[in-house]
């Protein structure tokens, strides 16, 4: 194939079952690819372990040094929030925009782009599957945490039980806004500048730098704007029992209209880039 | 030494001139750059707003210590993981033959071939914020104590050298050492705090096995007046032994290496 010029077809009406057979294909697919390379694996995990470490330590730190708490949340809290954060990040774990690239880059979308579903669809099954190893690897790390800084964590029976569906929204919003900035790889070929800019503004607003409610004022104003917060301090609070019924009702419609929101800009801007795609080789 | 000083300008004076071509990327580096800069000192302000030390040390010399991280990381990413990726790329494609066949100290050759001119950016902007740091402290250094800063910099640069080569040695046995690159680059953030804050098993870790305490932490002691002769002299041994044991790793890796090309 030498450029593929034609803007893709719509979706067939594929039947639902249709679509959850490809999800478990694609699901599986990553799960081999995980199992392969357990020691990359383990380091990777060190790698996304480290940063909250720092972030707790730094937080236990002035914690103690002003008798206990900071902000509105005992030393105990800081570590239940950094842990659960890792358990998070686990399952917000999207496809970064440099895979995107890469993927335009070397020609593969030109081949994805004749299979008869959109690659955004294969993505989700196939990181969907990417969880189920990856928390199976968490799991140690999340055991020698709380032993190491035994957190407090008290959340009602209801709390636990909604905890799941906002992990799972909050997987999908960070997902569908991570797409998004991939797009931008139609357009230009320098790219590192937006995706910094991008993970600043996520590591700034979504919580997890720092809860947000221990950020200054006005970045707690700027985060409202933003769908950063929804994928990492509202399903960490809610674990954390912070949360109570009202909040966490309409916490989880903010998630749902972010991820709406995404879905059909996607849907809008994926027209446009499809258009400006010319494929070389493969 | 003196061939691979040498070596070091004729490849240096090549990837200069190549990165010339490119000027745009200087821009795109400095944004980078002032954004990293933003969110750090943003985070700084969070952390000293509810409180007025940090583990002994200071707002001031905190961002000291800020400092310090920053132009180390600078170096770093100027002039050693540069190097390291090529040589890592230059086993998995195979091409490492062809500069082990040239007259030259392989290991010398794989250090020096790149430079990313634009990442020195970030050198310049650690020493700003250094000497801001140093005013805001209000102590006048001595020469002794900028001598010995110096020597702890050079010193933390070689440790981390060392550290770095000996995990990229891994290429002659995995393929995949991209994550611990990775994890390596991620443990160095943790030396934008001060050490002396982490609980005592990270601190062993974040010492001798990843030691960032020693490239960061221990040249920001000797620009406050915290640092020890102790702590230098032994500063000074451990480069000395960790220079040698990567030269030790990287021979057997050598040796290991069976070649991949045609």
């Amino acid at each position: 194939m030498s450029a593929a010029t034609q803007p893709v077809q719509e979706l067939p009406a594929a039947t639902l079952s249709d679509r959850i057979k490809m999800y478990m294909v694609a699901g599986r697919q990553a799960i081999i690819e995980q199992l392969q390379y357990r020691l990359a694996n383990m380091m990777f995990m060190v790698h996304i372990l480290i940063e909250p470490v720092i972030y707790l330590v730094v937080w236990t730190t002035v914690s103690e040094a002003q008798g206990g708490s900071v902000g509105g949340y005992t030393t105990a809290q800081f570590a239940g929030y950094y842990i659960i954060w890792t358990l998070v990040r686990q399952f917000n774990l999207s496809m970064g925009p440099h895979s995107f690239h890469w993927r335009i880059k070397e020609g593969r979308l030109a081949a994805e782009l004749l299979r008869p579903v959109h690659p955004l669809q294969v993505d989700i099954g196939y990181y969907l599957g990417y969880k189920i190893p990856q928390v199976i690897y968490w799991l140690p790390m999340g055991i020698l945490l709380w032993l190491l800084f035994r957190p407090e964590v008290n959340p009602e029976l209801w709390q636990i039980l909604v905890f799941p569906v906002a992990l799972m929204l909050a997987f999908f919003v960070r997902f569908l806004f991570m797409w998004v900035l991939g797009l931008v790889c139609f357009w230009t070929e320098r790219v590192d500048a937006i995706f910094e800019l991008y993970f600043v503004l996520e590591l700034l607003f979504s919580g997890r730098l720092v809860p947000l409610s221990v950020m200054p004022a006005w970045a707690q104003t700027v985060a409202n704007f933003m769908p950063f917060q929804w994928t990492f301090y509202f399903p960490i609070e809610v674990l954390l029992g912070r949360v109570d019924p009202q909040a966490l009702g309409w916490g989880l419609l903010a998630q749902l209209a972010w991820i709406t929101g995404g879905y059909l800009f996607i849907m809008l801007v994926w027209k446009q880039a499809i258009k400006h795609f010319t494929a070389v080789g493969s | 030494m003196l061939r691979g000083f040498q070596l070091f300008g004729l490849f240096s004076r090549i990837s200069i001139l190549n990165e010339m071509q490119y000027r745009a990327n200087f821009f795109i580096q400095v944004f980078q750059s002032a954004l990293t800069l933003t969110t750090g000192l943003i985070v700084m302000n969070v952390v000293f707003s509810y409180t007025q030390t940090l583990g002994g040390w200071t707002h001031a010399e905190l961002l000291a210590i800020y400092g310090v991280f920053f132009l180390m990381s600078g170096l770093v990413g100027a002039l050693i993981f540069p190097n390291i990726w090529a040589f890592m790329e230059d086993v998995r494609e195979g091409r490492l033959d062809f500069i082990l066949t040239k007259p030259e100290d392989a290991q010398v050759l794989i250090s020096v071939r790149q430079l990313a001119l634009w990442r020195l950016v970030d050198v310049i902007i650690g020493v700003v914020v250094l000497a801001i740091a140093l005013t805001q402290i209000g102590q006048q250094s001595s020469w002794l104590q900028a001598l010995a800063f110096g020597a702890a910099l050079l010193m933390g640069a070689v440790i981390l050298y060392s550290i770095i080569l000996i995990a990229s040695t891994a290429a002659f046995w995995s393929v995949r050492v991209w994550e611990m690159m990775e994890m390596i680059g991620s443990i160095f953030q943790a030396g934008r705090w001060p050490v002396g804050i982490y609980p005592d098993w990270l601190r062993l870790g974040l010492t001798y096995l990843i030691p960032v305490a020693f490239a960061v932490t221990v040249p920001a002691e000797a620009l406050t007046g915290r640092l020890t002769p102790q702590t230098l002299l032994f500063t000074f041994f451990f480069t000395v032994f960790l220079a040698f044991i990567s030269r030790k790793i990287w021979f057997y890796g050598l040796k290991n290496y069976t070649g991949a090309s045609a």
